[in-house]
């Protein structure tokens, strides 16, 4: 779900490994071993991670500002409270997953400036605005509702630290997803208007929540290596389909309509949804959704405005050093 | 100017009193003090502990995985040296 621009030509440098290694190392994938920072492993295993965990990173890092952006506007002090420590979850989030992804060899620095020259991807939901206090409930309720549904199966997921840092993770967004779906509810509950803003929200929410899970299965290349690897441990479909049907009673309870009026409950009780629009994702993906271009520059803009507080620390450091250094002389 | 990559800590946390400091992860800081406050707000902000310590990552030595058959068989064949080795009659009790 944080990885949907895979580059898969990648995987292609397998061949030139030590075949000896590289079936040990999928031996040791297959006995359910978790596979550790100074253990030997394929360099496209090492790739894929480091893509992986990174971009994910920079999705938790991105996923800030359209939240941040109501912090100031939040309707009472609780929900303010509430929203200002989910912003600083999702900051810390982001930060557990540098610090997994640089385990494989690349500095933090490295990451993040290959996400501000726009060659690393943050996950797609970020580039859609949040224009009304209800997006905020939706965003709570649906975008951290999907990304539990991808990041469960990820504390399992054969890299240590990978599946370390999402234990952690794990813990923490419950309090997001539940805090959402109050405000939902709460609006729900409330004068007709706010319901509207309620269903306005939802309606523009649901169609890319469901994109978050990445490409249908008959179309996605990428699966195959990540599975075997086990990285990854549903396809982007079953793990659709387990959101959905856990997300349609929590809107029948809402009294909200999903905007899919082809939804229809088969004989086994799933959901079944409409085909979803893969040309908008496309778009969004290649950098024309809607906040593509005003994301990219938040960052941007944060990251050289913060050059200074860097520089100054790292001059403090220096000179402290020095000076222990002389004393120690003396 | 370019600015040096900011140095990583290894961060411990002791959960409560008795209990010994656990690794839970790491962080970059450009000194001690500044790490301590980091560690603080990453891994400690729904009272995950009582103490912190942070810990430069370069000062960390490390066993090297590809001798841990070098390093741990030895042990494992050892099995004298656990208590269910050794036999003691049920008439005995618990010892």
């Amino acid at each position: 779900m944080y990885t949907q621009a895979l580059n898969t030509a990648e995987t292609d440098d397998r061949g030139l490994e030590d075949a000896a290694r590289a079936a040990q190392f999928q031996a040791r994938i297959d006995a359910e071993e978790r596979i550790e920072p100074n253990d030997w492993m394929p360099a496209a295993y090492r790739k894929t991670l480091t893509r992986q965990i990174s971009q994910h990173a920079h999705s938790e890092i991105v996923g800030m500002l359209p939240e941040g952006n109501w912090i100031t506007r939040a309707p009472t002090l609780r929900r303010k409270a509430a929203l200002l420590a989910k912003v600083q979850d999702e900051c810390g989030h982001g930060l557990y997953l540098y610090a997994a992804a640089e385990t494989l060899g690349t500095s933090r620095e490295e990451l993040v400036d290959a996400m501000l020259a726009g060659k690393a991807k943050y996950s797609s939901i970020f580039n859609y605005p949040a224009l009304t206090w209800a997006d905020i409930g939706t965003i709570g309720w649906l975008v951290d509702g999907a990304a539990i549904m991808n990041q469960i199966p990820l504390c399992r997921c054969s890299y240590g630290p990978y599946a370390r840092a999402m234990i952690r993770v794990c813990k923490e967004e419950s309090f997001h997803q539940r805090q959402g779906y109050e405000i939902m509810l709460t609006l729900c509950r409330g004068s007709d208007e706010q319901k509207a803003m309620a269903q306005d929200a939802l309606n523009r929410w649901w169609w890319p929540v469901l994109m978050m899970f990445g490409p249908p299965d008959a179309t996605s290349q990428h699966s195959d290596v990540s599975t075997k690897w086990k990285i990854k441990r549903f396809s982007n479909d079953e793990l659709r389909q387990k959101f959905v049907d856990a997300t349609v009673p929590q809107a029948q309870y809402l009294g909200l309509t999903i905007p899919d009026p082809g939804m229809i409950q088969d004989a086994e009780g799933h959901w079944r949804y409409s085909e979803i629009d893969w040309t908008e994702f496309k778009q969004v993906l290649a950098g024309n959704g809607p906040c593509n271009r005003d994301r990219m520059a938040e960052r941007r803009e944060a990251h050289e405005e913060g050059a200074w507080v860097r520089e100054a620390a790292a001059a403090y450091a220096a000179k402290r050093a020095q000076r222990q250094t002389a004393q120690a002389a003396e | 100017m370019t600015t040096p990559n900011t140095p990583l800590w290894e961060v411990f946390i002791r959960s409560r009193n008795g209990l010994a400091h656990k690794h839970v992860g790491s962080l970059h800081a450009s000194d001690a003090t500044m790490a301590l406050q980091a560690a603080r707000d990453i891994y400690t902000r729904r009272g995950e502990g009582l103490s912190i310590w942070v810990v430069p990552s370069t000062a960390i030595t490390a066993s090297d995985p590809a001798e841990k058959g070098m390093m741990f068989e030895p042990a494992e064949s050892k099995i004298y040296r656990h208590p269910t080795f050794y036999e003691v009659p049920e008439e005995v009790g618990h010892m």
